[in-house]
């Protein structure tokens, strides 16, 4: 409501001139602003594209809950609840923020915002938005400076810290919510004190608070506070609009795209390039990423949106361990790159090579691409695929560190990192004592199955891990499946090969095992290791579906045809989830029903446990490489059994199994810990009847 | 038959554990005669070292030359060439400095050219047998050489064990004149000695060696302990070394140190001739390994086939119990 | 910088059991997995190094038959210029310097400032390097472990005992045979071997290098081998063969006895 009336002292000259900044004030800020959007555009322009439009409803869905819902944010408590408070407020204030800004200020003290108990209640509630966000900003700056949790730390190497970084923009919004309230504060004063009517500030909020401050302020002050405060929320709200482009908080403005157009389908890798299939990859002159600009627009958009939240690498194994992979500041580095090279002024420099420039060789090969980081991220920034992508440029330049160069040697020449001969393949099945109970048989075209069994490489050649291969054999053998294995027909199922950054060694074992999984006339698959399950149903096409070991033996719980003996040894047994089936696709249930399902058998769960499993050190071709490391990570996952107070671990890859046994004998827990696989387990405990005669199976 | 001659190398005045080896060589391949001593060098040391001949060699030539005191192949071959009388036999051994000589010499000579003999078979009319292997041991053959007009041979060192009593009181006879003064496009500079690491294993007793069969960087430590409980000295083969699991000082062989201890333990040690080249003085060796075809159970005194990662700890706790009851 | 790369495919040594064929004359060949042979691999990535340090290109060229011409493609792939694979009839059976005599005849027909090869392969014979030098009337040096490229010359270590180096100065054009361990050597993935597949590479036979025929293969070979044999253990070690408890109790004992445990 428009009043007219003089003001007590204030020339109304004046606020002509006022008014006039104003004016300026708005277009220089938007101006500015969306010059600096478009600039901060430019390298995405350049970007190599990326195919995101797909599932438009499915995108919109994961924005309601990811940023709307904030549905990662509470995984982190503390930070979560004043980051949940914060958002919503800032939701809830956004009208209040334009409304205030367009607010022609009069020579009055009439009040911004709207008319009737709707407008009313809108401002009750903004008053104690902005109350809220006023007191988070203090906690989360006393956070900072006196808690500083340990994920917000820059290592050395990194730079300088960024805490009065974070300082000077928590403080500026904390400015922002006084200038707002103060506002409204002076207003609500100036016509308590010209009895003019107004609505009430909501009790106990800022500006109320504010207002009771003035209670005996003479107007002319009041009239000077309140221009004041005016004039400093629009000059903080256009410095923060145009800031914000330039560090972490960009993510107020990109995080909507980031969520919207986040990758939908986990477990797989990206295409070495959207649109090029596979046949046409050779005429690609340079594969992967080498420079900036051969990233995808989106995982540019994503180093925009890095919020710097620590909470990738807070959970990131290799960091855990000493390695040099810290994927928050893979984010950062990038980040600064860009800003650095793609100047407000000024034309954007050449692209330098990224390996040997922001990062290092060990830092991109030190990623087993558990996807912890991944799960954390309440941005849901993607980092397995730039990491896949800077290992394919590296693998193009020929810049493979020595210890891969064997296994992938051999994977090329043998089809299996080991460099074995192709026809012992199957000799596994040939163990003495197994082969008089369990016969297993190849599909080769003379023998038919309605399952396959895919072995892979570990499981077939390693002395300890064929152990896991007898197992699962008979329990399949045991709940009549009728199944067989391609024998010297298979190769290595190529998924770390693939995530190593061959795509062309990896397309070529994917076709050989793709032409005789299909040749084999199999109706489905079942595989005990987690990382050929991922490869088999994300990474191949057109093949029969595929299922773990270990729901196959769930399900055959609950139907009956699988009891166990009860398990009397005093034990205490935890389950630690193998980033390839639990994680990245997210069988985590199955497995703990077959151990509940065990009678007699005591079950703890570590703290970090499901999503939050950590990573036991890698599997495939991680084996083969030397990283630099303070602890190993399987070392590291023992401890945390034995905090759990277990003295067996029960996991369900052969790849945790070589770790976590290693792990144990390094770690000088020898005699006091165990590790079994949950096939050789159950095929332990398995109610047998008298054994028949031998099965024979493909036949 | 032709003459057969064997060039010794020697350092310092003190000739090269290879001379008496060559002798064995020649004289298994011509019984009848004796082999005669090459020399190249200058000075004292040279002559101290033809005196050192000797008792092993009927003949001893020399061939001294201001520009042959450092034994540059190149020019040792032209010094070679000029005194060597033709269709003759020359036997080298068969390391970095046979290898530089050798095969460029058997073609100035026009001679055949044999590398890393084994054993001798003998000969039969103008073929010569002789024992080689190929694949880093894995497999022996059996070749013949055409020495109608001559051949250069190297040598194992170690294949041949020094025989005879050093009675030979042999003839020392200069061919510097001959020989002349060689020119060559190589020239030699320095020698640049490795770092002395923080262990110097040539000065150990006993020695635990480890190979390929260790797998990775972090199994060293089980090997370390081993070491450390029977108070030895980590050693290590080529392998451990290029992927940098161990120190360069750490390495035994013939681009590494010779050792010469009582006691050597090979873990995970396939055996490659260059590796055992560098063990000397016929320590009491034991191999552990994975693989019951590796080589090194033909010259080692004791195998165990077994699983060296498993093998070891126990070991160790072994001997930690026996030190333990022995304290008490 | 013109550079020659002598190479030469081998059955890879770690990708095979090397076993004897049941006739046991010869290696079971059936199923071999073959490589280029490790050393002429480092010579080849450090002939890269060197071209890329002072420009120039890296031939490379091998003696043999089809089989061998992958190995010039994978080194193709690496970066090699050219390959060439010397073959004919006549050329079986050659021994080290028979081979060396093609080389030889090949190298006259260009202009090389720097040939290299490895210091062996797997037969051990480590000799093509030396005799081609002796041949060529070039200098010569084995076991090379660095190089420095200066004018008309390069300053080279060599790898002798005690892992010392021995620093030496050569001239140009020259002939080095190159160790182990010298580079880390760049991979070549199927991708680069198949943008390389269709490029033609020239064949040259006796003709064409104009050699005498009578010098080399079969005939002129002056050493042969018999046979292939795994010598009998005869004298080898005394195997302990009881349970892992009693071979370290028997271990423990006979160490003892030798003074290796106190």
């Amino acid at each position: 409501m428009m009043e007219v009336m003089q003001p007590p002292t204030l020339a109304s000259s004046w606020l002509m001139y006022w008014h006039l900044l104003f004016l300026v004030t708005h277009v220089l800020g938007i101006a500015c602003f969306a010059y600096i959007v478009t600039r901060r555009l430019v390298p995405l322009a350049r970007a190599e594209r990326d195919f995101r439009f797909n599932q438009p409803f499915v995108r919109l869905r994961r924005v309601l809950r990811f940023w709307l819902g904030q549905w990662r944010h509470p995984r982190y408590r503390t930070a979560g609840i004043i980051h949940l408070l914060i958002f919503a407020s800032f939701i809830l204030l956004v009208i209040r923020a334009f409304s205030l800004l367009c607010f022609r200020i009069g020579d009055n003290f009439a009040m911004a915002g709207f008319s009737g108990s709707a407008g009313h209640t809108y401002d009750i509630i903004t008053d104690y938005a902005a109350t809220i966000v006023f007191l988070c900003m203090g906690v989360a700056i006393i956070r900072r400076v006196v808690f500083k949790p340990a994920r917000y730390a820059v290592p050395a190497k990194y730079g300088r810290d960024h805490t009065a970084d974070a300082i000077f923009l928590l403080a500026l919004i904390a400015l922002l919510m006084t200038a707002d309230s103060l506002f409204a504060a002076s207003t609500a004063a100036g016509r308590l004190a010209r009895n003019e009517p107004f609505e009430g500030l909501a009790f106990l909020s800022l500006p109320w608070i504010l207002q009771r401050t003035l209670l005996s302020t003479s107007l002319a002050t009041l009239w000077n506070l309140r221009l004041g405060a005016y004039f400093v929320h629009q000059l903080t709200f256009y410095f923060l609009l145009c800031y914000r482009p330039f560090g972490i908080q960009f993510h107020v403005e990109t995080s909507l795209f980031t969520v919207f157009f986040a990758k939908l389908n986990r477990g797989t890798v990206k295409p070495v390039r959207w649109g090029i299939d596979d046949e046409r990859l050779a005429q690609v002159k340079s594969l992967g990423v080498k420079k900036f600009e051969d990233f995808t627009w989106k995982h540019m958009l994503d180093f925009y949106s890095c919020a710097d939240c620590g909470r990738c690498s807070d959970n990131c194994p290799a960091n855990a361990v000493g390695r040099p992979l810290s994927p928050r500041f893979i984010s950062i580095k990038a980040r600064d790159y860009c800003f650095q090279h793609y100047p407000m002024l000024g034309r954007a420099n050449n692209g330098t090579p990224l390996i040997g420039g922001i990062y290092s060789e060990d830092e991109i090969w030190s990623c087993t691409t558990c996807g912890a980081c991944e799960e954390e991220c309440p941005l849901l920034v993607e980092y397995i695929d730039k990491i896949v992508d800077l290992r394919r440029g590296m693998v193009d330049d020929g810049n493979v560190p020595q210890s891969l160069q064997k296994p992938l040697k051999a994977l090329e020449s043998r089809g299996n990192p080991y460099g074995k001969v192709e026809k012992k393949k199957a000799d596994w099945t040939k163990a003495q004592d197994f082969q008089t109970t369990c016969k297993v048989n190849i599909v080769d075209g003379s023998k038919v199955a309605d399952t396959l069994y895919f072995v892979d490489s570990v499981t077939s050649f390693d002395d300890r891990m064929q152990s896991i291969g007898r197992a699962t054999a008979r329990i399949l053998d045991h709940v009549g499946e009728n199944f067989g294995i391609l024998g010297a027909a298979e190769r290595d199922s190529g998924h770390e090969v693939r995530r190593f950054g061959e795509e062309t060694l990896f397309m070529a074992l994917r076709d050989h095992n793709a032409e005789a999984i299909k040749a084999s006339g199999v109706q489905r698959i079942v595989t005990a290791d987690p990382h050929a399950y991922n490869a088999l149903k994300h990474d191949y096409r057109d093949i029969p579906p595929v299922e773990h070991i270990s729901q196959v033996i769930a399900r055959e719980v609950k139907t009956g045809k699988i009891t166990f003996n009860p398990l009397e040894n005093g034990s205490v047994y935890t389950y630690h989830d193998p980033c390839y089936l639990g994680r990245h696709n997210q069988v985590y249930n199955d497995p703990r029903a077959v151990l509940d399902a065990i009678p007699g058998l005591k079950r703890v769960e570590m703290s970090r446990s499901r999503d939050r499993s950590f990573c036991c050190g890698g599997g495939g071709l991680m084996l083969f490489y030397e990283p630099k490391e303070e602890q190993r990570m399987g070392v590291k996952r023992v401890q945390m059994a034995a905090e759990a107070g277990a003295n067996v671990i029960v996991t369900a890859c052969p790849f945790c199994m070589a770790n976590i046994e290693d792990a144990i004998k390094v770690a000088g827990l020898e005699g006091k810990m165990t590790a079994i696989d949950l096939a050789e387990l159950a095929d332990q405990q398995i109610a047998r009847e008298i054994p028949k005669e031998t099965a024979v199976h493909g036949g | 038959m032709a003459r057969i001659f064997a060039y010794i190398e020697h350092k310092g005045g003190v000739v090269d554990d290879s001379a008496a080896e060559l002798a064995t060589a020649a004289r298994q391949i011509d019984p009848t005669a004796g082999p005669t001593a090459i020399v190249t060098g200058w000075g004292a040391e040279m002559d101290a070292a033809c005196q050192a001949l000797r008792p092993f060699y009927p003949e001893v030539w020399k061939a001294a030359n201001e520009q042959l005191t450092y034994p540059n192949a190149e020019l040792v071959r032209q010094a070679l060439v000029k005194i060597l009388p033709g269709e003759s036999i020359l036997l080298v051994p068969h390391d970095h400095f046979g290898i530089d000589l050798a095969p460029g010499l058997s073609i100035k000579m026009d001679a055949a050219f044999v590398s890393d003999a084994l054993a001798i078979e003998g000969v039969n009319g103008t073929n010569l047998k002789l024992v080689r292997q190929e694949f880093g041991g894995q497999v022996s053959a059996h070749v013949t050489c055409n020495i109608s007009s001559g051949a250069v041979i190297t040598i194992r060192p170690g294949a041949f064990k020094p025989q005879g009593n050093g009675s030979a009181n042999g003839l020392i006879v200069d061919k510097s004149a001959q020989a002349g003064t060689p020119v060559a496009g190589r020239r030699y500079l320095e020698t640049v000695v490795t770092e002395a690491g923080d262990v110097d294993i040539t000065k150990y007793n006993v020695l635990v060696s480890i190979g390929r069969g260790i797998q990775e960087k972090d199994n060293v430590a089980i090997a370390q302990e081993l070491a450390d409980a029977m108070g030895a000295a980590l050693s290590c083969s080529r392998p451990v070394v290029d992927a940098k699991w161990l120190e360069k000082s750490r390495q035994v062989g013939t681009s590494g140190k010779t050792v010469k201890p009582k006691v050597y333990l090979a873990c995970g040690i396939s055996g490659a001739f260059q590796h055992l080249a560098g063990i000397k003085g016929n320590p009491f060796i034991v191999a552990i390994n994975k693989n019951p075809k590796a080589p090194i159970f033909q010259v080692a005194h004791v195998g165990i086939v077994d699983d060296l990662l498993e093998f070891l700890p126990e070991l160790t706790n072994k001997i930690r119990e026996m030190h333990a009851l022995s304290t008490k | 910088m013109e550079i020659l790369v002598c190479v030469r495919r081998v059955p890879d040594t770690s990708e095979n059991e090397i076993e004897l064929n049941t006739a046991a004359n010869d290696i079971e060949r059936e199923d071999l997995v073959y490589s280029i042979n490790e050393w002429d691999n480092y010579a080849v990535e450090e002939a890269l190094q060197i071209v890329g340090r002072v420009g120039g290109n890296v031939t490379v060229v091998t003696v043999g038959g089809e089989d061998d011409e992958e190995v010039l493609r994978r080194q193709m792939a690496m970066g090699a210029t050219h390959g060439v694979l010397l073959s004919d009839e006549a050329f079986s059976g050659s021994d080290g310097r028979g081979i060396a005599t093609i080389l030889k005849g090949f190298v006259q027909k260009g202009h090389y400032d720097l040939i290299l090869t490895g210091v062996q392969a797997e037969d051990g014979g480590a000799q093509v390097g030396g005799m081609l030098a002796a041949m060529l009337d070039y200098p010569f040096a084995s076991l090379v472990n660095s190089i420095e490229v200066l004018p008309g010359k390069l300053k080279i270590s060599r790898e002798i005992e005690g892992g010392n180096r021995e620093m030496n100065e050569i001239d140009l054009p020259c002939v080095l045979s190159i160790q182990t361990g010298i580079n880390e050597p760049r991979y070549v993935g199927m991708r680069g071997i198949r943008q390389v597949a269709s490029i033609p590479i020239p064949t040259l036979g006796v003709a064409e290098l104009g050699i005498d025929a009578s010098c080399v293969g079969e005939s002129a070979a002056k050493v042969k081998r018999v046979d292939y044999f795994v010598p009998a253990m005869g004298k080898g070690a005394e195997m302990l063969e009881g349970s892992r408890e009693e071979n370290i109790e028997r271990l423990v004992d006979l160490v003892t006895a030798k003074g290796g445990l106190k």
